[in-house]
């Protein structure tokens, strides 16, 4: 169905829906505009065997409703890999899933226009009516740029309307352009290439069929090794490869070689229209943006800063998060007891209160640290201070074969992996993203921090010397910051090899960050974090918490009986019941199928100098190894112990005591915890990933169950011989 | 190059991705070119092209052939 005008498109807006895809190169302002149109009312769209994902929201264009996709940022559509052919895919029509865009809307950045244009002009040719919104006229004018709206838009063939997507200024008249484009005739303004370049795609469209977009023959004949080729490859075979090239060779011979023809006529085309459209002064104000570079980009002072603002963002996810995390761990203990209190006793409602709420409390105490991030790296995204820092950091990275991108990402996994997974997207380069993702759960989170306090406060504080503690937390974090770069390397070597990225980074002017936007970004993190990998983790601490009170027999109802008369009985009889009760749970723990897989594998663990006790709470740690500590409790017959208190007093816990007192099952007389066992277990726990939130956002970012299968491989081997070779050789020189 | 010097793009070298990629970005011959600094720790650069500041690698960088103005 076509619409001639939009009279038609009015009256016919019950049945019709338009199609509006977003294209713009990054830092122009495009997801704000998104948002000023469609609001949070948006979901997000995948695509089989890509890492992208566009957005798409709804809005309505003179009472025509419209589904806008807001396409991912870049700078060209010449696509080189899948991720990069997702954008070309869907504006041409052949995106299985989406309907063809009825209009492409260009957002261009007015303080940039010449660049910004370059990718305009390769909308125009995808035979599809195009809409120029031009942004950040503000910052133009600041730089005393003028542009003629009227001009530029008559020489373009196409509306061009003015915008401030921040003040959400022109969005009426957005909004009626693009009405009034849909059904409207195509662009016939365009680029002229040499004519020599246009009789090589004439030759090519008859060699591999007149069903290929034209838009797809000029990539073909352009982009050297790029998608485009590889794709048709496998339809046409061989003979493809050989008529490119020697189509190349005839435009190299005739004076327009390839990729630089596309460049020099895109360009070429633009500088004549912006010199008829732009007016600019001579000589280029220095403006803030340049002064302030050069104290952010300083050699001293943007170390610097650099360093105080990484210290702001890693100790407020610290310190911030802490009381929020405390609250919803709080009020998970309060409605735990609570459904305890109401729901009789038994399995059913052990399972509600220490499966179900426990594991929504595990997948929600994340959200603290997630929140507090993202919002910092919108902030930083938004202001353009992230450009510089990957500036900054580059060289570092270039060393363990990544770039200055994944060094945020590396960094927020200090606090927790999951935001630092998430974080990964602003790397573009799919190897580096990868290595990146694979090696962020090897640095020190913030959930290893209690099985470090207890087994420091309880073997390596008594009796060593003083600064003892302090270096064994230090080398349990630095085990993390020293292997991931290894890791890293290791892998961009083997599995991840290729070449080298190029390193193109734009540094965007810096601009105030906008509230909308950066809650938007919070919003939206959340909300994926929660939705996707919520569930997931939900599923496994069920699974696990079954695995470990099953099968059951009476345990249950024995346990609360007890429980029951140790609340009703007071001094020695109180404790002597609570004692049974506490011995029993063990007992439960012991025979369930965790227990007996633990005692089953304990010559695997005995290497490390570990009982089935420790393996089944390294076990059990699997979903999350938060839990290790409650589960120690159980194991060493004192119900579970609260990580919080662990934290404060360390070694001088209950449990604490109770770890120093404990011994081998088959040598009573033998103490179970050494400092070698001690560091052993501290040394697993740093390395092993033990974390179901990790695994099921490397599951979501990486699109393949193949990466979280590799990591969670590669960390537990690793974990396994690192703990071998510290309890070997600590037993060996303390002997 | 040092830092704070200006010079006109003669020639862009080498690989046909990178040198796509470089003129996409505006990196054009017969234009001006100016070396804004570089990091920190001597690699990458910062370099100012009409309206777009960009940060290359000094690999990258290599590829393009200045000529420097007084």
């Amino acid at each position: 169905m076509t619409v001639s005008t939009s009279s038609s498109a009015a009256s016919s807006a019950t049945t019709r829906r338009l199609t509006v895809a977003l294209l713009g190169n990054p830092n122009t302002g495009k997801t704000t505009l998104f948002n000023a149109l469609c609001g949070l009312n948006h979901r997000v769209g995948n695509y089989p065997g890509v890492t992208v994902e566009s957005r798409k929201g709804q809005l309505t264009c003179d009472g025509i409703a419209v589904e806008l996709i807001d396409l991912p940022g870049t700078y060209s559509l010449a696509p080189r890999s899948p991720d990069e052919m997702v954008a070309v895919d869907i504006i041409l029509g052949q995106q299985a899933g989406e309907s063809r865009p009825d209009v492409v809307v260009c957002i261009v950045d007015a303080s940039n226009l010449d660049r910004n244009l370059y990718l305009t002009t390769q909308a125009l040719e995808l035979g599809v009516p195009v809409v120029v919104a031009l942004n950040m006229i503000d910052i133009a004018e600041e730089q005393g740029i003028q542009i003629d709206r009227a001009t530029l838009s008559q020489r373009l063939g196409v509306p061009v309307i003015a915008i401030q997507a921040n003040r959400k200024r022109g969005l009426a008249e957005l909004r009626s352009a693009i009405a009034e484009a849909a059904g409207s005739g195509l662009p016939t303004n365009r680029v002229t290439f040499p004519a020599a370049f246009d009789r090589e795609v004439e030759r090519l469209t008859d060699a591999v069929g007149a069903e290929v977009p034209p838009f797809l023959v000029r990539r073909l004949l352009l982009d050297v090794g790029g998608y485009t080729e590889r794709r048709l490859s496998e339809r046409q075979g061989p003979i493809l490869g050989q008529l490119l090239a020697q189509a190349r060779q005839r435009l190299a011979e005739a004076g327009c070689p390839v990729p630089a023809v596309e460049a020099r006529s895109r360009y070429g085309w633009i500088r004549e229209i912006t010199a008829a459209a732009v007016q600019r002064p001579a000589q280029r104000p220095v403006s803030w943006s340049d002064r302030l570079d050069r104290v952010l980009t300083h050699r001293l002072w943007g170390t610097l800063i650099f360093l105080v603002v990484m210290f702001l963002v890693f100790q407020s996810i610290y310190t911030w998060a802490r009381p929020l995390m405390k609250l919803i761990d709080e009020g998970k203990t309060l409605l735990a007891e609570s459904v305890a209190a109401t729901l009789p006793a038994g399995p059913f409602t052990n399972l509600l209160v220490e499966g179900v709420i426990g594991g929504v409390g595990a997948v929600v105490i994340f959200l603290p640290q997630i929140l507090i991030l993202f919002a910092f790296i919108a902030v930083l995204e938004d202001c353009g201070y992230m450009a510089r820092a990957a500036f900054l950091m580059d060289r570092l990275m270039s060393r363990c074969g990544l770039s200055g991108k994944s060094f945020i990402p590396l960094l927020s996994s200090v606090a927790c992996a999951v935001p630092g997974i998430l974080a990964t997207r602003v790397i573009e380069d799919r190897r580096d993203r990868f290595a990146t993702i694979l090696v962020a759960p090897l640095m020190s989170c913030s959930a290893r921090l209690p099985v470090y306090i207890l087994l420091i406060g309880a073997f390596l504080t008594a009796g060593q010397p003083w600064w003892v503690p302090g270096v064994t937390m230090f080398a349990m974090y630095s085990l993390g910051l020293v292997l991931a770069p290894l890791v890293a390397l290791l892998l961009k070597r083997t599995l991840l090899r290729g070449e080298t990225p190029i390193f193109i980074l734009e540094m965007p002017a810096y601009k105030w960050p906008s509230l909308i936007g950066v809650l938007h970004r919070v919003y939206d993190s959340a909300t994926a974090f929660l939705v996707r990998a919520g569930t997931m983790i939900l599923a496994s601490m069920i699974l696990v918490w079954v695995l470990l009170n099953f099968p059951a027999g009476d345990y249950h109802t024995r346990i609360a009986e007890l429980d029951e008369q140790a609340k009703q009985a007071e001094g020695q009889e109180k404790e002597e019941k609570e004692q049974l009760s506490h011995q029993l749970q063990l007992e439960l723990k012991r025979q369930s199928y965790l227990g007996q897989l633990g005692q089953a594998i304990e010559p695997v663990v005995r290497p490390l100098g570990w009982d089935w006790r420790i393996g089944v709470a390294a076990l059990a740690s699997f979903p999350a190894r938060e839990v290790v500590v409650s589960t120690l409790g159980v194991l060493f017959e004192l119900g579970p112990a609260d990580t919080e208190e662990v934290v404060e007093k360390g070694g001088e816990t209950e449990l604490g005591k109770a770890i120093q007192a404990a011994r081998w099952h088959d040598d009573p007389n033998r103490p179970l915890f050494t400092v070698p066992t001690a560091l052993s277990l501290m040394v697993f726990f740093a390395l092993c990933c033990q974390c179901v939130s990790t695994l099921a956002v490397i599951r979501r970012e990486t699109r393949s169950w193949v990466w979280p299968a590799f990591t969670f491989v590669y960390m537990t081997t690793l974990a396994y011989v690192a703990a071998l070779i510290v309890y070997q050789v600590g037993t060996w020189l303390g002997s | 190059m040092t830092a704070g010097q200006r010079g006109q793009i003669l020639a862009l070298t080498g690989d046909p991705v990178l040198v796509g990629r470089l003129m996409e970005m505006g990196v054009l011959e017969g234009d001006e070119i100016e070396l804004i600094g570089f990091a920190p720790l001597g690699d990458p650069l910062e370099i100012r092209l009409g309206d777009s500041r960009l940060s290359l690698r000094r690999r990258e960088a290599a590829h393009v052939e200045v000529q420097l103005l007084s």
